[in-house]
């Protein structure tokens, strides 16, 4: 497998912006390994793979358009189509997160609630159980001398 | 000389992007709930992409353009309806 032979300017632009965009890609992907929630980790992912994908198409795009001695411009179809999209799926996979948050906390609110419930109404029931069990022996020795 | 420097440019480029491919393989495996594996599959897709442009590069042939932008249309396709079906439960009402 041969590399290209461009002029040196042409190599140096386009080895550059490759290198960048892998590192910004890189960069991007490793917020995604290392915070710790789900909102924290879209942010990066989303702005490390838009840049990464323009400084690499705009490679490509120099690269070809030097090989083929004319404008080549179709790697533009990728750009524009990827700057579109990154920030869409991001949006829609954050309210769904948004969303599943909300309904596993609303479960637990159900959840506690109900617990709560169960635990007044098992202490009204041994209060009134206590209170019974009073009256009984307060009234058992009343009753006696008679 | 110059296809020396491109020839080096281009392996480290790729290294890094491979290096985001394991990354993202990672937090695949290990993402605590459904959102984050969503995420990480779009990196994955996105990264791969990537990948088969600069080997576009290397090579010097338009050929991988095509399969680059399939990818990345097919890619957004399947991150938006996983994205749906957390959100609903379902892809197609």
């Amino acid at each position: 497998m041969e590399a290209p032979d461009l002029p040196l300017w042409a190599t140096v632009i386009v080895a550059g912006f490759a290198l960048y965009g892998a590192a910004l890609t890189l960069l991007g992907t490793i917020g995604l390994v290392r915070l710790k929630t789900f909102y924290d980790r879209a942010h990066p992912l989303g702005l490390g793979l838009t840049m990464g994908n323009v400084s690499i198409l705009i490679a490509s795009i120099v690269c070809f358009s030097v090989l083929q001695t004319r404008p080549v411009v179709h790697e533009v179809l990728i750009l524009i189509f990827v700057t579109l999209t990154t920030p869409v799926t991001m949006m829609l996979l954050a309210r769904a997160a948004l969303f599943r948050d909300r309904s596993k906390a609303y479960d637990q609110r159900v959840a506690t609630e109900a617990h709560l419930a169960a635990q007044k109404q098992a202490a009204e029931l041994e209060a009134a159980q206590r209170e019974a069990a009073l009256v009984q022996t307060s009234d058992a020795p009343e009753q006696g001398p008679e | 000389m110059n296809v020396t420097i491109l020839a080096w440019g281009l392996a480290g480029a790729q290294v890094l992007l491979g290096l985001a491919m394991l990354l993202s393989t990672y937090r695949l495996m290990r993402g605590p709930r459904a959102q984050d594996r969503v995420a990480s599959l779009d990196s994955l897709y996105a990264n791969a992409m990537l990948l088969m442009v600069v080997f576009g590069i290397r090579t010097g042939t338009t050929l991988y353009f095509e399969a680059a932008l399939i990818v990345a249309l097919v890619g957004f396709a399947s991150s938006s309806a996983l994205a749906k079906f957390l959100m609903r439960g379902e892809v197609i009402e």
